[in-house]
């Protein structure tokens, strides 16, 4: 499944994160990286962007990057 | 007594509480600028403690030291070309593990590193517990806790610092990031090829140039072509073969897979220095941002701070503004006064202080407006706004933090281009500069009500409303525009921490807006000086004009005559002639001033381009009064009103029947105004986008992009409208 198809609320394990060069590493770098947990705390009330909490704090992705990270385990 | 200078530089995340430390160490003894070639702010402060003088450089806040963005080149090349003696690596204790990696990174640069465990207060209010020397032992390197809004533990800080600069004995080799297998092979293998060939010609650690070239870092290697010469191919030939290799073995990027393993190693010590860690944050700030962030009030609340600071920075602002104007009227009257009327002292009153004073003016509305900035976002609201409009402004190709400095083009352009200096990425800062212009702002609307005012009656609001609406439009057809020309490439990450709430320190409130506001004083007030010097000298010249007339002659006759009649006449028709008297000089006044300016270089400029305006419906008088406008938009009215001749004032009726009598007809009006609208930026908003995007090149392409967008606007609805059939 897809991060930025999961519901507000929900938590999930990453599995993959796809997506070009830069982007990706940036996420990486971000701590959002195979096996972290991250937990869905809103959507913007656009529905764009989402906010995530990811190893304890509170980071913001926008729904297109946030569909290159492939996550699992969705609770 | 002279003292031994240490260097220090402050790394660290983006709201780990640098900032403030770097206030606590400096206080106001500390100088702003900009990193050389780039408008990223470079603080620098010195201080004197335990024998030493202490030069404290606050690095740009970043998450990590790879090449990508501005502020980590920044940061990276300042450790690497100006090897501090010391560098301090402020870490948010409650962002521990995030923080790590950019404190893994530091730590393979192989510079002199040492932790402040910052805001552990709040870590343990959050339940976490983090042993310092557990971690200095991991990581050998020295570890100090702080509380830096409190200005605990700063002291501490930098008597290790001290001592950490100036212990003589190498330290033992040092604890890093171990890679798997295969890729600490390939660093190993890299870096004795690099040992071998280079015989200590690299001025950079060896493994971690290694790790670089494994990582496919573009700079580095740059630079080790740059400092090894013909062995630099060999070099990055091996690294190369090394890479492809690691990609096969891995089916992923090296780098990528650099990154994965960094973080599992942080996890590792993660482990053994950090109990009890919370996931989720249950506290204030969460609270807060299910309010601020809401998705039913979250926008009402939005445009309430945003009108807040908007009364704050432009009504109440506007009090001060009026001392100010009042102070610069004074001023330049008494001068007036003092002075002999000569070149000089038109060129003082006229040119100097009038220009420098349309200036200064602004001071007040920046300083507030600087304020309410620093506010958002030292509290950390900035962010927030940002999350909630990045969806809108991702429309036009814009980041979510552009949305402030585009409002605030509303009121004044000049500090609308500074606020941009928010945005990190410096596509969207270019590209945000470019289209605030087009926000009208406030000098703006003086010549819409007199426009409107003469033409519209009824309908002036409409029409003055739909200039703002056009203007609107015009930024985002321009941004779509430019975003897939000019400023080409994938937008930047947007990626953003959403950092806590945190209560604003009101000593860092007042450096923030000061030192901000420093940089719009020192930097705008040279180049206007010049300018108005410029517009002065060109309105001023030539002294000698052949007046048609002779306008002393004609003021004696007309004063003659009116004494003569008033000697013959009653007392009630007395007063009546005194008033017609006045009126006949005024005029008389106005004429000989009007046919100065014509006669003035300006005015014959006026004439020779006045054909480039007749497409567009505006005379030569409309042509020269645009022309003044580049100092102050304001200033177009004015200048209308000498050209024509007649008085301004609230009324304006006898300017309306001027407009009329040279010809101008409602649709020439709605022309004018659309250019005033969107043609060049005002003197200060110039020299703001020059100095704020750090090039002329972007400055003239704002001066010919809009001009050129006003003229054919303007031609549009002028030759629109005549064809359609309005006069």
């Amino acid at each position: 499944m897809r991060l930025s198809e999961m519901k507000e609320g929900q938590s999930a394990t990453v599995v993959r994160v796809g997506g070009n060069g830069i982007l990706r590493r940036r996420i990486l770098e971000m701590g959002i990286l195979k096996g972290a947990e991250v937990y869905v705390e809103k959507y913007a009330p656009l529905k764009d962007p989402l906010e995530l909490i990811v190893k304890g704090y509170h980071v913001t992705l926008r729904v297109e990057e946030a569909a290159q990270i492939i996550v699992d385990n969705v609770k | 007594m002279s003292h031994k200078t240490l260097t220090i530089a402050l790394a660290g995340n983006p709201n780990s509480g640098k900032t403030t430390i770097f206030n606590n160490i400096t206080g106001t003894r500390q100088k702003v600028g900009n990193w050389p070639g780039v408008t990223v702010e470079k603080k620098v402060g010195t201080v004197n403690k335990f024998g030493y003088e202490l030069k404290i450089i606050d690095l740009p806040g970043t998450y990590s030291l790879t090449p990508f963005s501005i502020e980590e080149i920044i940061a990276r090349n300042y450790v690497l070309d100006e090897k501090p003696d010391v560098v301090i690596d402020i870490i948010d204790a409650s962002n521990l593990e995030r923080s790590l990696y950019l404190a893994t990174q530091l730590r393979e640069i192989d510079c002199n590193v040492l932790f402040a465990l910052n805001m552990a207060d709040l870590a343990r209010t959050r339940g976490m517990k983090i042993d310092g020397q557990k971690l200095s032992e991991l990581l050998d390197v020295p570890v100090v806790f702080t509380v830096g809004n409190k200005n605990e533990g700063i002291d501490a800080l930098l008597k290790q610092t001290v001592e950490l600069a100036e212990s003589e004995v190498k330290r033992p080799k040092r604890r890093n990031v171990k890679y798997s297998k295969d890729i600490e092979e390939s660093i190993i293998r890299l870096k004795q090829f690099i040992d071998e060939k280079t015989d200590g010609d690299l001025p950079y650690n060896t493994r971690w140039t290694a790790i670089k070239l494994i990582e496919d870092d573009k700079i580095v290697k740059d630079r080790v072509v740059q400092k090894t010469g013909d062995v630099a191919q060999q070099i990055l030939q091996v690294a190369q073969t090394l890479r492809k290799h690691l990609t096969d073995r891995f089916d992923d990027d090296p780098q990528i897979v650099m990154t994965d393993e960094r973080y599992g190693f942080i996890a590792g010590i993660i482990k053994e220095v950090q109990t009890a860690s919370t996931k989720q944050r249950i506290d204030i700030s969460r609270n807060i941002d299910l309010v601020l962030t809401n998705r039913f009030i979250g926008f009402p609340i939005f445009i309430f701070f945003i009108w807040a600071m908007f009364q704050l920075t432009f009504t109440l602002g506007d009090y001060p503004v009026q001392w100010i104007d009042i102070g610069v009227g004074r001023l330049s009257a008494s001068f007036d006064r003092i002075l002999p009327d000569n070149l000089f002292k038109d060129l003082l009153v006229n040119g100097i202080i009038a220009g420098v004073g349309s200036v200064i003016v602004f001071l007040p509305n920046i300083l507030i407006l600087f304020f309410c900035i620093a506010l958002f976002e030292d509290t950390g609201y900035l962010a927030r706004s940002a999350f909630l409009m990045d969806k809108i402004m991702h429309l036009i190709g814009l980041h979510g933090k552009s949305f402030i400095p585009m409002l605030m083009g509303f009121g004044c352009n000049v500090p609308a281009i500074m606020a941009a200096r928010t945005l990190e990425s410096e596509k969207d800062r270019i590209l945000t500069i470019l289209i605030t212009p087009f926000m009208s702002c406030s000098a703006k609307l003086p010549v819409y009500i007199i426009l409107a005012g003469a033409f519209f009656g009824a309908k002036a609001g409409t029409v003055i409303f739909a200039m703002y609406v056009a203007g609107i439009v015009v930024s985002i057809i321009t941004g779509r525009l430019f975003r897939s020309t000019l400023l080409k490439g994938a937008d930047a990450p947007f990626v953003m921490e959403l950092p806590p709430y945190r209560v604003p320190m009101l000593k860092s409130l007042l450096i923030h807006m000061w030192d901000r506001s420093k940089i719009f004083l020192k930097r705008m007030s040279k180049v206007i000086l010049i300018g108005s010097i410029v517009v002065w000298a060109l309105s001023a010249f030539p002294r000698n004009v052949q007046f048609s007339k002779d306008y002393s002659a004609e003021t004696y006759n007309v004063i003659t005559y009116y004494e003569a009649e008033k000697k013959s006449a009653a007392e009630p028709e007395r007063i009546e002639l005194d008033k017609k008297q006045q009126a006949a000089v005024d005029e008389l006044l106005r004429a000989k001033q009007a046919e100065k300016t014509e006669k003035s270089v300006i005015g014959r400029i006026g004439k020779i381009v006045a054909p480039l305006f007749e497409p567009i419906g505006i005379d030569w008088r409309g042509g020269v009064s645009l022309l003044t406008g580049f100092v102050a938009k304001e200033i177009v009215i004015s200048t209308l009103g000498v050209l024509h001749a007649v008085q301004i004032d609230d009324e304006s009726e006898a300017l309306k029947n001027a407009f009329l009598a040279a010809g101008m007809t409602k649709i020439s009006a709605l022309a004018m105004m659309v250019f005033v609208l969107l043609y060049l930026p005002c003197l200060a908003t110039t020299a703001a986008i020059r100095r704020e995007t750090g090039s002329y090149r972007w400055m003239f392409l704002s001066i010919g992009y809009s001009t050129a967008i006003a003229w054919i606007m303007a031609f549009f609805v002028y030759q629109g409208g005549r064809l359609l059939g309005y006069n």
